[in-house]
């Protein structure tokens, strides 16, 4: 794995993902607490997922464990042909970068940075070349509708804008999936409709889009719902 | 790539420390501080040792020096006042180590006399050598002026002097000193040739020898005036009268205040030393020599001097240590504020050594830019020292890159553990992390 790029393509039968009887637990003291049990979850190349559940019903966790950030207890994550479970911590790193792009509720934008410079953190980690990297910021900023604000701080930004540059990083590395933990959360309903815009514009070019969210508006844009209920999928319709 | 990538890091270390520009100069302070006063007292400590050092070389490294002593005081034997004391080196001293000793290359015999030359109406105090022709080989003093003494000058017990730069000074002030008469109690010396000054009393202070017999009784810097031994023998014999407190006056006869003999090489020094004390011992039944090895003393010096040089430098390597806790603390605060950050970076791909290269680069810029700092202002002290604390410094080449090398260990070694834990935080729960 290392020393090797990630390999993009699909080699399993248009699956972007698939998880069996995926499980994960915490150990709280003596006590195990089972965030997730069981979890079957085959998710296809461009699809359009919507999570939704209470909260504490395991989404973050299940987001985490699609994002890489976090290793399954048991089971199996098939994430384009290679075993997440068994991968060592660097290749994670690497995983992450290269194909997943994160979308988070708070943007979690570096603030020393400007709006090139965050877009470009992911293409650093990647070994990008300084100019390359430059060049490829600017036409997503751009992409997004922050081509005039470059230069700008995430402290001088609307939250719409910064959530705009925060998906603007996610597309740094041309990834397969987009994770968005409620991306509309922290937004008024104005910027919130925007955002989806943009995604659905992702979903429409090819990406995988995958979305936590209790909008129940996104749901019904998304191709399919998944819904968790403590730890486990109650409802998940047969993918198309 | 690894150094395209370490200068991106760089950049990014950089533009951090430059956000929080009180905190990173406050921070470099420590080290600055804590570099410059390992230079300074590197520098401080290696100027008196290579002071010291210089003193005893002058009095040469192969040279074996036997002073004349004055024994410890009889109680009254007689009951006189006036009683004549002999003691001290002899002529015969002097023979018998060229006869007896096969490996002594140059035995010098002198008499040491202190007393005032006059030039005109000036006069100025001075100790007079006398000394024979081939005493410019156990001194490096160089010969500056005219000629040193001759055997021919021995021989006739000519009324010449050599001077050294010091009485040329201090005498003659614009005059060329060749040929003009000097007067030494109530005869007259033609200068003849002028050397260097190697201020013997200086060296001979440094040895701690400072009590012995007559010959420094002028005090320690004093110049020297080069005078035929026979011509001393004759003019001031060898009888020296001393008023010394109630008691009145005390005669004493001393015939030799100095021997210096010179062997071939540095090894022989040792040995031969044993054999001269042997043999002195045999003849001289009062405790009245000295035997001075500048070699031992050399290396008596070097020692003291390099544990003295090693306290300093633990002292000022204190005040580093105390600087490099300074800057893990600001790490570790900075780490702990930047948790958010590193939670973003590591879900972006950023590796766990992407992490620790972050903030060790941090560190060591501060360390890097701090023992730069300090070494400015490191080199800075030893020279007001000396400006106006007359001290003698020297900063080596050495002291500089182990200054440099110890900011750089500093920087590695204190932004370890701080890198480290950032790049151990669990990526979800720094993204948590408000």
């Amino acid at each position: 794995m290392r020393d090797r790029d990630v390999d993009k393509t699909n080699k399993t039968n248009g699956q972007a993902l698939r998880m069996d009887r995926l499980c994960k637990s915490y150990q709280l003291g003596s006590m195990e607490l089972k965030v997730l049990r069981d979890i079957d979850l085959t998710i296809n190349n461009g699809e359009y997922i919507a999570i939704m559940g209470p909260s504490g019903s395991g989404k973050s966790t299940l987001l985490n464990m699609i994002g890489c950030l976090d290793r399954p207890t048991s089971g199996d994550y098939w994430l384009g042909g290679e075993n997440v479970a068994l991968l060592e911590d660097d290749d994670l790193s690497l995983i992450r970068g290269a194909r997943i792009g994160f979308v988070f509720q708070s943007f979690n934008l570096i603030s020393q940075l400007n709006v090139v410079e965050n877009i470009e953190v992911p293409m650093y980690y990647q070994g990008c070349s300084e100019r390359e990297s430059e060049q490829r910021a600017k036409k997503l900023a751009d992409m997004v509708g922050l081509g005039d604000r470059l230069k700008h701080r995430p402290t001088e930004l609307s939250g719409g804008q910064q959530q705009r540059v925060a998906i603007a990083r996610s597309l740094a590395n041309d990834p397969l999936i987009i994770l968005a933990d409620e991306p509309t959360g922290n937004l008024d309903s104005e910027s919130g409709a925007e955002i989806l815009k943009i995604l659905d514009r992702l979903h429409n070019e090819g990406k995988t889009l995958i979305v936590v969210t209790h909008d129940p508006g996104i749901a019904k844009t998304a191709g399919r719902l998944v819904e968790l209920f403590d730890g486990r999928i109650k409802r998940q319709p047969k993918s198309e | 790539m690894f150094l395209f990538r370490f200068k991106r890091t760089a950049k990014l270390g950089l533009k951090s420390l430059w956000m929080h520009k009180l905190r990173s100069s406050l921070t470099t302070l420590g080290i600055i501080f804590g570099v410059s006063s390992v230079i300074a007292m590197l520098a401080i400590g290696e100027g008196a040792s290579q002071e010291a050092q210089a003193q005893i070389a002058r009095l040469g490294s192969q040279n074996i020096i036997i002073k004349t002593a004055k024994p410890p005081e009889e109680q009254d034997v007689s009951g006189q006042d006036e009683s004549m004391r002999e003691y001290g080196l002899t002529y015969a001293d002097a023979e018998r180590f060229r006869n007896s000793i096969p490996n002594v290359e140059v035995i010098v015999p002198s008499r040491l006399i202190p007393q005032q030359a006059w030039y005109r109406n000036r006069k100025v105090a001075i100790e007079i050598v006398g000394t024979v022709p081939w005493y410019p080989e156990i001194t490096p003093a160089q010969i500056k002026l005219g000629r040193f003494l001759t055997s021919i000058d021995l021989h006739h017990k000519q009324s010449i002097c050599v001077v050294d730069e010091k009485v040329v000074d201090e005498l003659f002030l614009f005059d060329d000193p060749l040929g003009q008469d000097i007067k030494l109690q109530s005869d007259y010396y033609r200068v003849v040739g002028v050397v260097q000054s190697q201020s013997r009393g200086e060296a001979a202070e440094a040895l701690g020898g400072g009590d012995s017999a007559e010959g420094k009784g002028q005090g320690a810097n004093v110049g020297n005036i080069y005078i035929p031994l026979t011509t001393v023998k004759n003019r001031f014999g060898e009888i020296s009268i001393q008023f010394s407190g109630s008691s009145g006056r005390s005669v004493e006869r001393v015939e030799l205040q100095e021997i210096t003999v010179k062997v071939g090489s540095v090894d022989e020094v040792l040995p031969t030393r044993d054999t001269l004390e042997t043999l002195l011992d045999r003849f001289h039944k009062k405790n009245d020599y000295q035997v001075i090895v500048p070699l031992e003393l050399l290396k008596q010096a070097k020692a003291t001097q390099r544990i003295f040089s090693i306290v300093l430098g633990s002292i000022a390597a204190i005040s580093l240590l105390v600087g490099g806790i300074g800057i893990m603390n600001i790490m570790l605060a900075t780490v702990s504020e930047r948790t958010r950050e590193i939670g973003i970076r590591r879900a972006l791909g950023a590796k766990k050594r992407d992490i620790i290269m972050q903030f060790l680069s941090e560190t060591l810029m501060l360390t890097l830019l701090g023992g730069i700092l300090g070494i400015s202002l490191g080199s800075f002290i030893p020279y007001m020292v000396q400006q106006f604390g007359k001290m003698p410094t020297v900063i080596t080449g050495e002291s500089l890159l182990l200054a440099f090398g110890i900011s750089a260990g500093i920087g590695v070694i204190f932004g370890l553990y701080p890198a480290y834990r950032a790049a151990n935080m669990d990526p979800i729960e720094s993204l948590r992390h408000e």
